[in-house]
């Protein structure tokens, strides 16, 4: 239910010693700035086409950038294999929540997409399964109606299909303004994922940067095996909402994808370059023995 | 009355809390500590009694009757022990076929390092997921505030009932005010928003039924009524097929947003 705020695509050039001295001339080979980008964690500067390359992450220090949904699925899955459920399901401000339509339109046109989580089929070294991916650049992968809607569909299709499901999260929880029916989304998930997991299929959650609230509350913590990408923020209530509520500073690394891992919350810490390799592998491992290989 | 002023009246000290309900509508309750795990959280009250004869777990957010009561009881926000020994007795519950009555009334799960250390999101998460499909009729009733998830932790059932003074929101209107208009005072206009009162939530059919409320809401009427009510329900809840009861409480839950 928090709002994040995001300053992880501050372009900047570094600067060269005669800019640095103010006497720079036009004949200077130029890079643009948006070439550039600074990684917030060890500052330095990336190409951006390297960070494209290295999967946005930065190859000096490991801090991993936030993903599109679009571009997760790309380093996820086979090539040409995902095949998109409910592309065209639309949030609607059913409680007529003031502003919340227009925050709805602006959103659709900044990330791309109609809603907060993307869901379809996909196969992973041609392991057919259900993927559900969550976008941050969506109102914050906040939770409304229709990303339940999708997440309980895709649960309720590889239940019939008797297929496993991979679920990434993002999310600042549920969202507030689709007031109790976000609310009833995380009953209404779990529900599903429920029924899934009594059908003995496989449900594996990869938990990103930053998994919290609602979301956290229902289905990213209902996994049989929880993953997560290095040093994501993943809790319940939001580190600003806890500070305020206690009145002291946090500790370094709270709520971190490795404190959950020392707590006992996780299965494991992987990197994004070994993500799929590992779904892979851990797939691989839950197809039943007497139905020899993969398809 | 708006919004605003029934969440004023929700979070009044003077309405009666989960204990008082526990000890006037069941004879012989029993209370269990603990979710042999951890600890015992003081903000969840919960164990067994008797419903005209008829054996029920009884569960309730308990945010304590005076100030003494209120700092010994977190004033009703749950830890993830809380949430953890709910399931356990839930469970309890299932396998000696005993119908469940849980009694909301919290500003929502705690907010703090213990909690979160302990896994306040997966306690909470694993409790929505079970009782989906626990094989006993559950009722919920919130009888003053509903907040956000720790509430919703006792509120997967087959019916949810709502005193008519009661609120149940996915966040607090003081938090909505602050993240949306960055103003805790525009709460007002946020609890109006949110539709968070009785009326508004039995249109949106998130509850079943809302108590009307006496003008003294100690007299023993509420308790008798509610008592019955109680009564009658479970005797029909009791006679529906497992599967069915199942069933439906899914699809009480998957219509939202179909």
């Amino acid at each position: 239910m928090s709002v994040f705020d995001s300053d992880i695509f501050n372009f900047i050039k570094p600067k060269n010693e005669l800019e640095e001295q103010g006497n720079i001339s036009d004949n200077q080979p130029f890079v643009p700035d948006s070439m550039w980008i600074k990684c917030p964690v060890c500052k330095s500067a990336i190409l951006s086409s390297d960070l494209a390359d290295n999967q946005m992450v930065c190859p000096k220090c490991n801090y991993h950038f936030r993903l599109t949904a679009r571009k997760r699925i790309e380093c996820t899955v086979d090539v040409e294999t995902f095949c998109e459920f409910d592309k065209d399901l639309t949030s609607k401000n059913i409680l007529d929540f003031p502003d919340y339509s227009r925050k709805l339109s602006k959103a659709v046109t900044t990330s791309g997409e109609n809603e907060s989580v993307i869901t379809g089929t996909a196969k992973i070294n041609n392991i057919k399964i259900v993927l559900c991916v969550m976008d941050s650049s969506f109102m914050m992968g906040s939770m409304g109606t229709v990303t339940g809607e999708k997440i309980t569909r895709a649960f309720e299709y590889a239940a019939d299909n008797n297929l496993p499901i991979i679920v990434f999260t993002v999310s600042g929880g549920a969202r507030m303004q689709e007031g109790i029916l976000s609310l009833m989304q995380m009953a209404k998930t779990s529900g599903a994922v429920k029924r899934h997991s009594d059908k003995g299929l496989l449900y594996i959650t990869v938990l990103t940067d930053p998994t919290t609230g609602g979301v956290t509350a229902s289905f990213a913590m209902e996994g049989d095996i929880i993953l997560a990408e290095p040093n994501a923020l993943v809790g319940f209530a939001g580190p600003r909402v806890i500070e305020q509520t206690i009145r002291k500073k946090l500790p370094k690394d709270f709520q971190t994808s490795e404190f959950l891992l020392e707590k006992g919350f996780i299965d494991a810490v992987i990197d994004r370059k070994n993500m799929r390799n590992t779904l892979f592998n851990i797939l691989k491992l839950h197809i039943p023995f007497n139905k020899g290989g993969l398809d | 009355m708006n919004a605003f002023e029934k969440l004023c009246l929700a979070r009044s000290n003077n309405r009666p809390t989960s204990i008082d309900y526990i000890e006037k509508v069941f004879d012989n309750f029993i209370e269990f500590h603990g979710d042999r795990r951890f600890a015992d959280d003081k903000a969840i009250i919960a164990g067994i009694a008797d419903l005209y004869g008829r054996p029920v777990t009884v569960i309730g957010l308990e945010k304590g009757r005076n100030t003494s009561e209120r700092m010994d009881r977190n004033f009703g926000s749950a830890h993830p022990e809380g949430y953890r020994k709910t399931l356990r007795l839930m469970k309890q519950a299932e396998k000696f076929h005993r119908p469940i009555i849980c009694f909301v009334d919290t500003s929502g799960a705690f907010c703090g390092i213990g909690a979160e250390e302990r896994g306040q999101g997966q306690a909470i998460a694993e409790n929505l997921m079970e009782m989906m499909t626990l094989k006993t009729p559950i009722i919920s009733i919130l009888i003053g505030e509903g907040g956000s998830g720790g509430a919703l932790a006792l509120a997967v059932a087959d019916e949810v009932w709502m005193l008519e003074n009661a609120v149940y929101s996915v966040i607090s209107p003081e938090g909505c005010a602050s993240i949306l208009w960055k103003d805790a005072s525009k709460a007002d206009k946020a609890a109006q928003c949110l539709k968070i009162t009785s009326q508004d939530l039995f249109k949106l059919s998130v509850i079943e039924r809302i108590i009307r409320e006496p003008k003294n809401l100690n007299d023993n009427k509420l308790f008798l009524g509610l008592k019955d009510l109680l009564n009658n329900t479970l005797n029909k809840k009791c006679s529906i097929p497992i599967d069915e009861l199942l069933e439906s409480r899914y699809q009480r839950y998957r219509k939202f947003g179909n």
